[in-house]
């Protein structure tokens, strides 16, 4: 430990650390605009500068290590007017249109110019002017509104490894753009968001569907009908000022019902179904000698991320539609036919904690002769938006419950909102499919945990199956790179576009930050731990599904319903 | 070493030139050079040397300053002369001797006379020049000097180290530049060269050899001024298996060519010198970052190299000693930023150019994460000398804290513009006046812009100040790389430091807040300052007042929080300006006139109806038919119709027209 001194006390800071961690592990706050946690300091913004005793200039604290003796004023006039001035700066260059923007009350840039008392508009001159890029199915670029934080571009190259964005020009004529400034849709980005969630301002947001839902809902004609994925009901409570970790599942699923929405179903529910496939493929894959290893195809930013840069490995991914699309396809062909609907008459939403799930409802392959099986999918955020604009208040309401059938679900479905539980579910079932027996310890708690990699190896049937969890694209990268120079233990993999997965994904609420993701991972562990039913085969309404009307997994109408197929892509890079 | 020869101090700025080191020959690859027959070599060395030449040897400057002036031309007519006259010559083409004034430029030495020098030959004056020298009537008016040699020097010719340009000047890094033929490594090693390079190979370990150079008081030639042996011994000191050396050769401030001339003129010296640095530091890799724009002078690096890896002085196991570098010539694309070390370095490895906070500094994690140590050209071609000659005949030279020279781009409104390189110490006054001849065109003085667009501006009152880093430092300039800008009374200081600012944000690679955006708004604010009134709208007139309190505290956040060196420094021009020119400042704000009549929008013209004759051809020229009056009778200008664009005056042939 350092002993260094900040506004005339004495902290301890550790052998290594920056300005900026120790002096907010001792309860200071310094405001950042570029500093991504994690990631290494870019030193972009100058927001954190401190004034450190010796130093010619003022001392950015995101980047500069403590060292023994440091006298550090935090706060100096000095430091504040800087800080100041960087604001102001900014907002000479940015769109007086607060009151209109996505981000109003919840923007960076907003909150800092309240907190150093900007009053007046001190620069006026020219400003960039651009267009907005509406072209991507998922992802909404603002870049008059952008400040150039660079935090979009280091995500997208550094913890996605995808580098669909960079910045563009020089001096003032700066921007972040795609290559060759041509649309998102074409570049190669893989939708997944993570750069919303770490904008300061509102230059990037979702692609709204909100209206098309509320036009639906206004349509006396449609049947209305709303799936919420597993990881939603324990991230939406925030966005109502509730504490990180409340499930909020009751009063979501009430705020649904008087919204409007028909029928609420749990994205949970097909999680299971898909659990079934996708254990089935395993087996099926480990039995007559298939592609191994099997990788999870639920994160649709996984998939196009192979789809673009490891064609390689696409036979490796698992054909089952994602629990998104399965329920999407249920929904309009076994549900329709149960309810005697006509599928053209059904409107069906998906609320999803991500923003590639909008352009995963969009592709091709899931449809029926030009039907889409998902009509909208709303994040998080928008959800939460469209219940505060109907006037409600999920701190307020009463609990509902999910209808029947497809709102009937297994703990293992639901677990599939944070990484590793998708493996985790997978080999509950896998293991009974092989041994029919059930495990005696369903937890495995390697599998959890917000770590990057995560590996276990499983005894089943005296073959030892490997299993490796990752999530970020940088992660799984690495793990494609483990395979191609020969490892060979692995039989099935599961990725997760983003670090933490779903309950961290792109179209959760904005603010979400390691401690949050841990919050909302307890939650659902908490869920699998308190309730009975644990095992999608448990799932006494995927096997009803499975009677009625699919016949068993893998069989012909799984095939048509269930399963897809995936294709290499071209993309500019 | 005793075959190193003994340093023979000339009194003139050019020293007398080493001899290579006699085992040097036995461990070269390739080569002329056969110390097994003593007096062969010794012919061959003198005729490399060109102590004494046997046929006539016409030199032309073709640097790319050269060329500019058409020595491309020059060399062609002189060619073709030599071949109708049937005049067996060699012909070599040379870098820049310093003299930019005076291009094209052309030597000529005759077998058993002193080398001549020659000024301004442009094409149409080689024939005539030619008759001369070979006739043995010199044109008096071309002719610029004679070098000094044990030959017959020419009469009533001055001696080049005479002249008032080259008198004050200590040629070190430049000593062989416009001397020798940069794409003959022979002619450098017959000068001395690598012969540094094998005698540290041999007597100093890589340590022993940083405390030579940190001992003789090298400062980084690049701008900052840091202690070039200290940044080598944290680099060798630093662990890690692979390290590396770059040159950064991104030669981007307006006015400034020290970088470009130096490996134009003599490229070797630049290689010996990283060799030397990549051995100090244990590094077995080398880069040179240059900008794209200099492809004469890549052109000459990638010849030298080779020849370098031919003669082994480059390459594996150097001279025997077990020691290895290779080099690699990286091109910039002309990003001024990318002269910022760790934007080059991301430059290098194929990322955007923007700097990183430091630290960490690159000498321990650089390029590619290994400890790196980046040094300028300049920085690296003082390194040979004080291989050969030691720190303490390095340190004779220069200031307290300032050691050997400073080479300098002299340019703008001077009398003679080029690259000069005098002792550290030496006053701007004197590099100004002495060497550079004045102000041109016999005008008055203003001030001269130091360090490029980092840098300040020195008043004509000030120029006493000495050129050395803590001098320049405590004035509020910097020393920078070396351009010197010189501006006379009709410069209008506002404008300058709107030039650079427009340089500036231009450059600026838009990472950090304060720059990008700082910059951007200064420019405005000075805009403002020298924009008229008729372009005045609304506001307008409060928001410049509003610009003009805050520009200095803009500048002083910028200063204090911007990422880089760019950044940091990027205010300086206007906050120089304003210290000693606050009262053009006063006067473009208050009076809304530029006292220089720069601004254009600011001038206000008008017809002094004693001269004016009434002959109406500013009426003609004035395109907004601004200019009234009846033919023969004096005219007037409609203040309100003018754009000030001065055509009336251009056309007055009486000087009629006046402007405030």
């Amino acid at each position: 430990m350092i002993d260094i001194k900040v506004n005339n006390r004495t902290l301890q800071a550790h052998e290594g650390e920056t300005i900026l961690e120790a002096v907010r592990r001792g309860g200071i706050k310094i405001p950042t605009l570029c500093h991504v946690d994690g990631l290494p300091p870019s030193g972009a913004c100058r927001m954190c500068v401190v004034d450190v005793e010796g130093a010619p200039g003022l001392v950015p604290s995101c980047s500069f290590p403590v060292r023994p003796g440091l006298v550090i004023q935090t706060h100096s006039a000095r430091a504040l007017e800087a800080r100041k001035a960087i604001v102001e700066l900014l907002l000479a260059n940015h769109p007086d249109d607060c009151l209109y923007c996505v981000r109003n009350g919840n923007c960076e840039l907003q909150h800092l110019a309240e907190e150093l008392g900007v009053r007046r508009r001190i620069y006026k001159g020219k400003r960039h002017v651009s267009k907005q890029d509406v072209s991507s199915a998922s992802i909404v670029r603002d870049p008059d509104k952008c400040i150039l934080c660079g935090k979009c571009v280091r995500v997208c190259e550094e913890v996605q490894g995808v580098s669909a964005i960079d910045f563009i020009n020089r001096g003032c004529e700066a921007f972040v753009g795609t290559a060759f400034d041509k649309g998102l849709n074409l570049s190669s980005c893989i939708n997944c968001g993570q750069c919303i969630m770490v904008c300061p301002t509102g230059a990037l947001t979702e692609q709204p569907h909100i209206k098309r839902v509320m036009n639906a809902l206004a349509d006396p004609e449609m049947m209305v009908v709303v799936q919420h994925a597993p990881s939603v009901s324990v991230t939406i409570a925030e966005e109502f000022g509730m504490k990180p970790g409340t499930d909020a599942d009751g009063a979501m699923v009430t705020a649904m019902r008087r919204m409007g929405f028909d029928r609420v179903f749990d994205t949970s529910f097909s999680a299971d179904l898909t659990i079934m496939e996708e254990a089935a493929e395993l087996v099926h894959r480990v039995t007559t000698g298939g592609k191994l290893p099997l990788m999870t195809s639920c994160s649709p930013g996984w998939i196009k991320y192979v789809e673009q840069f490891h064609p390689d490995f696409i036979d490796n991914l698992s054909t089952c539609k994602s629990p998104q699309q399965m329920m999407g396809a249920i929904i309009k062909s076994y549900w329709a036919q149960l309810e005697k609907i006509d599928p053209d008459k059904i409107f069906s939403v998906a609320v999803m904690p991500c923003v590639a799930k909008k352009f995963e409802a969009g592709r091709p392959e899931h449809g029926t002769n030009g039907r889409p099986d998902i009509d909208a999918v709303l994040t998080t955020r928008e959800l939460a938006q469209m219940i505060k604009t109907r006037g409600l208040d999920l701190n307020e309401l009463e609990a509902g419950a999910a209808d029947s059938p497809l709102g009937e679900r297994s703990t293992a479905g639901k677990i599939f909102g944070a990484t590793g539980g998708v493996m985790e579910a997978a080999l509950r079932t896998g293991y009974f499919m092989l041994t029919g027996k059930e495990l005696e310890e369903l937890r495995f708690k390697q599998l959890r945990g917000v770590k990057g990699i995560k590996e276990a190896h499983v005894e089943i049937n005296g073959l030892t199956v490997g299993v490796a969890v990752a999530s970020g694209l940088q992660n799984a990268q690495q793990l494609l790179e483990q395979l191609k120079q020969g490892r060979s233990d692995l039989h099935f993999i599961e990725v997760m576009t983003c670090p933490g997965g779903c309950i961290a994904g792109g179209g959760q609420p904005i603010g979400t930050d390691i401690e949050r993701v841990q919050a909302r991972m307890k939650a659902l562990y908490a869920i699998d731990r308190d309730e009975p039913i644990r095992t999608s085969h448990g799932n006494k309404w995927v096997a009803k599904l499975y009677d009625d009307f699919l016949g068993k997994p893998l069989g012909e109408k799984s095939h048509e319903l269930l399963h897809t197929h995936y294709h290499k892509r071209h993309v500019l890079t | 070493m005793s075959a190193v020869a003994e340093k023979e101090c000339s009194p003139a700025c050019w020293e007398k030139a080493d001899w290579p080191a006699a085992e040097m020959y036995s461990e070269l690859k390739s080569g002329p050079f056969d110390a097994e027959v003593p007096e062969k070599n010794a012919a061959l060395l003198s005729t490399l040397r060109r102590d004494a030449v046997t046929r006539p040897v016409v030199f032309i400057g073709a640097g790319t300053c050269g060329l500019g002036a058409g020595a491309g031309k020059t060399l062609e007519a002189i060619r073709n002369l030599l071949r109708v006259k049937e005049i067996e010559a060699d012909v070599v083409e040379v870098g820049c001797i310093g003299l930019c004034a005076a291009e094209p430029q052309v030597d000529v030495q005759l077998p058993g006379r002193t080398r001549l020098s020659f000024a301004n030959v442009t094409a149409d004056r080689v024939a005539e020049l030619m008759e001369g020298v070979f006739g043995g009537e010199l044109p008096m008016d071309l002719v610029l000097g004679q070098f000094r040699g044990e030959a017959a020097s020419w009469d009533a010719v001055p001696y080049l180290d005479e002249l008032p340009f080259f008198a004050p000047q200590k040629r070190w890094v430049l000593a062989s530049c416009g001397l020798i033929d940069p794409s003959s490594i022979d002619e450098y090693i017959a000068r001395g060269g690598y012969s540094g390079l094998l005698k540290v190979l041999r007597t100093q370990t890589p340590i022993e050899f940083c405390v030579t150079v940190e001992k003789s008081g090298l400062r980084g030639r690049g701008g900052g001024g840091f202690p070039t042996g200290v940044k080598w011994k944290i680099a060798s000191a630093a662990a890690g298996d692979q390290k590396y050396l770059v040159c950064n050769a991104d030669e981007g401030d307006p006015g400034a060519f020290m970088d470009r001339a130096v490996i134009e003129g003599d490229p070797h010296r630049l290689l010996e010198g990283m060799a030397l640095a990549a051995y100090a530091i244990g590094a077995n890799k080398g880069y040179i970052y240059i900008r794209a724009e200099y492809p004469l002078a890549i052109a000459r690096l990638k010849v030298a190299i080779e020849q370098g890896k031919a003669y082994g002085v480059l390459g594996d196991n150097i001279f025997g000693s077990g020691f290895d570098f290779h080099l690699i010539i990286k091109q910039g694309a002309g990003a001024f930023v990318c002269g910022e070390e760790t934007a080059l370095l991301h430059s290098i490895e194929g990322k955007r150019g923007m700097p990183r906070p430091r630290p960490p500094y690159p000498a321990t994690d650089g390029l590619f994460h290994k400890p790196t140590v980046i040094n300028n050209v300049e920085t690296l071609a003082n390194v040979p000398g004080i291989a050969m000659h030691g720190d303490a005949w390095f340190n004779s030279v220069g200031t307290e804290g300032s050691k050997g020279t400073k080479v300098f781009a002299l340019s703008g409104k001077v009398e003679r513009t080029g690259l000069v390189e005098v002792p550290m110490g030496t006053t701007v006054r004197q590099i100004l006046f002495e060497v550079g001849g004045g102000i041109a065109n016999g005008k008055k003085s203003k001030a001269v812009q130091i360090g490029g667009p980092s840098g300040g501006c020195i008043p004509t009152a000030q120029m006493d100040i000495k050129v050395d880093y803590e001098s320049l430092k405590a004035f509020g300039a910097m020393m920078g790389s070396g351009g010197l800008v010189v501006m006379d009374e009709d410069t209008c200081m506002v404008d300058v430091a709107k030039f650079f600012m427009q340089f500036i944000q231009r450059e600026s690679c838009g990472k950090c807040i304060p720059c990008r955006e700082g910059t951007r708004r200064i420019l405005d604010i000075l805009e403002a300052i020298t924009r008229g009134r008729k372009s005045e709208h609304d506001l307008d007139a409060l928001v410049r007042f509003q610009g003009v309190v805050t520009v200095e505290k803009l500048a002083r956040i910028i200063k204090d929080t911007s990422l880089c060196g760019l950044g940091m420094t990027a205010p300086n021009p206007v906050l120089s300006t304003l210290r000693w020119f606050r009262d053009e400042y006063e006067a473009h704000i208050y009076e809304r006139t530029c006292p220089s009549h720069v601004c254009t929008d600011l001038l206000t013209y008008s017809i002094d109806q004693d001269q004016c004759t009434g002959c109406t051809m500013c009426a003609k020229k004035c395109p907004t038919e601004a200019i009234m009056g009846a033919k023969k009778s004096p005219h007037y200008i409609v203040p309100d119709k003018c754009i000030g664009c001065g055509s009336c005056m251009d056309a007055c042939k009486f000087n009629a027209v006046i402007v405030a």
